[in-house]
């Protein structure tokens, strides 16, 4: 990309672009956090650390905001630069909301600790499903530093592993309950937890849908798989 | 909810061109002042009451293109234009073709306002009175009429054997759409019409645009991008001579398909 005329106007560019990416790493630092809690392999103090740094996020997505809507006040900024801007105050959502539903984990996982049986499902099947979310939220951050649309095609795909691991843990929740009756309160608090890690997907998803507007001006929420490959292939 | 704005976006093909019927098309356009070829095969259509919006930095040719239009050209010797500008089919590049005609049927405003130094009413009636012979009633009437149109009436309609030099610039420049509206043009061509106004008088020129839409084809020169985006329904941007990039505004401003209209667009430039 060619220097803005006004080189103002590309220092306000990148603020809120380094901007984005240090709020997406606080939010990819988090989730690593709470996927120790789910392994019970946590540092001492990281449910507290979870609580004081979920604050920071949203102060983030705050001040992020604000850059956006001053540089649209001041600067009428077009094409491109329009896309940029109205992808990051989506993106931004997108982040903030992750950074909610990592709290949930991280709390709720505190909450189910030492539930015998269903150590063994929060351990490997819980955990696995929530280390793919961060791979997925890393690749979908790395996406929107660089830009790069076909890699946000391959992110986009793999949100359906993450559903399809989802309902595995719901199936296999559903027949510990239906075996063991005392083990239904711990085993919904695990279905929350698997389902907050769903969503996290579902947000890495929408960030790297948003980075194919930016590059291609295409809106691909809501389209196909085979459309999206498409769109980001055309030149 | 209404939903009317997205109704009226207007209509283009994939490429971007307009599906609305062409007031004015050129083709194969070539100008020279004198050696110097500043157009350079140029195609494009004017779709009718639309407006279409030039665009692109000085020395583009984007005003050179807009004075073709109505021959404002011909007026200065070693400058000529080749190929086809047709109007409504006809080619007024043709030999023979009535220049005077011509103009009325093509009205143009230019960036400075130029009232002539006479009354309100004269600066209308004046023009009127070389294309028509009309009774005091029926000249009273079209002053009027030209003055409405040109959301000027309310202001003017008490002050009409008052010069026209003494009005504001933003008045002044309505007063010299209404002369131009005034003989019934079908098209007309707007060189940087608000580039001398304050931004109060630039916002009721662009209201203006709009509503004359509803009656004519419209082209628009003009350096503010923000003033294209906002008044026009197709943008062509024109750098060194050349038609580089032509579509729906709606498009261009949100994505454009070449590189150096986005460069040009986002302040990229040079």
């Amino acid at each position: 990309m060619n220097e803005h005329t006004h080189k103002q106007f590309d220092a306000e560019m990148e603020a809120i672009r380094s901007g984005v990416l240090a709020m997406g790493g606080l939010v990819e630092t988090q989730l690593g956090r709470a996927i120790a809690v789910l392994g019970d392999e946590e540092d001492e103090g990281a449910i507290d650390q979870v609580g004081a740094v979920e604050q920071q996020i949203n102060q983030m997505q705050v001040t992020i905001d604000q850059q956006c809507s001053q540089i649209i006040a001041k600067r009428q900024p077009t094409a491109i630069d329009l896309r940029m801007i109205l992808t990051i105050t989506k993106i931004v959502n997108d982040l903030e909301r992750i950074g909610d539903e990592v709290k949930k984990v991280a709390y709720k996982a505190a909450q189910t600790r030492g539930s015998d049986r269903l150590t063994q499902v929060r351990h490997h099947d819980v955990a696995r499903t929530a280390g793919r979310a961060q791979e997925m939220l890393q690749m979908a951050l790395d996406v929107f530093a660089r830009l790069d649309a076909v890699a946000a095609a391959e992110v986009i795909d793999r949100d359906e592993e993450i559903d399809a691991a989802f309902l595995a843990i719901l199936r296999q929740l559903i027949s510990y309950m239906m075996e063991d009756p005392r083990t239904i309160t711990s085993a919904l608090e695990i279905v929350f937890i698997a389902k907050s890690i769903e969503r996290i997907g579902d947000h890495a998803k929408n960030i790297a849908e948003a980075v194919v507007q930016v590059v291609k001006g295409k809106d691909v929420r809501h389209a196909s798989a085979e459309r999206i490959r498409a769109e980001v292939a055309e030149e | 909810m209404n939903f009317d704005a997205v109704a009226t976006r207007p209509e283009a093909d994939a490429q971007g061109v307009p599906a609305v019927p062409p007031k004015m098309a050129c083709r194969n356009l070539d100008f020279f002042y004198g050696k110097f070829q500043g157009l350079k095969n140029i195609n494009l259509d004017i779709a009718e009451r639309r407006v279409t919006a030039f665009i692109g930095p000085s020395g583009c040719g984007k005003s050179t293109l807009l004075r073709t239009f109505n021959r404002m050209y011909s007026l200065y010797p070693g400058h000529r234009a080749v190929g086809e500008i047709l109007l409504d089919g006809e080619n007024i590049l043709a030999p023979g073709v009535d220049i005077n005609a011509l103009r009325a049927k093509v009205g143009m405003v230019f960036q400075k306002p130029t009232p002539f130094p006479m009354s309100i009413y004269d600066n209308i009636a004046f023009g009127v009175r070389l294309y028509e012979s009309l009774s005091p009633r029926d000249m009273d009437e079209r002053v009027e009429w030209a003055l409405t149109k040109a959301a000027m009436w309310s202001e003017a309609k008490d002050k009409l054997k008052q010069s026209g030099m003494a009005l504001s610039g933003g008045q002044q420049q309505r007063l010299c759409i209404a002369r131009a509206v005034s003989v019934r043009p079908e098209v007309l061509l707007l060189d940087e019409p608000t580039s001398a106004l304050d931004p109060i008088s630039t916002a009721k020129i662009e209201e203006l645009i709009t509503e004359l839409k509803e009656d004519y084809t419209i082209v628009i020169v003009t350096h503010n991008m923000q003033q294209a985006a906002r008044v026009s329904d197709f943008t062509a941007y024109m750098y060194l001579g050349e038609l580089i990039e032509f579509g729906a505004t709606d498009d261009l401003f949100l994505k454009p398909k070449r590189k150096d209209t986005e460069d040009y667009i986002t302040g990229r430039f040079g």
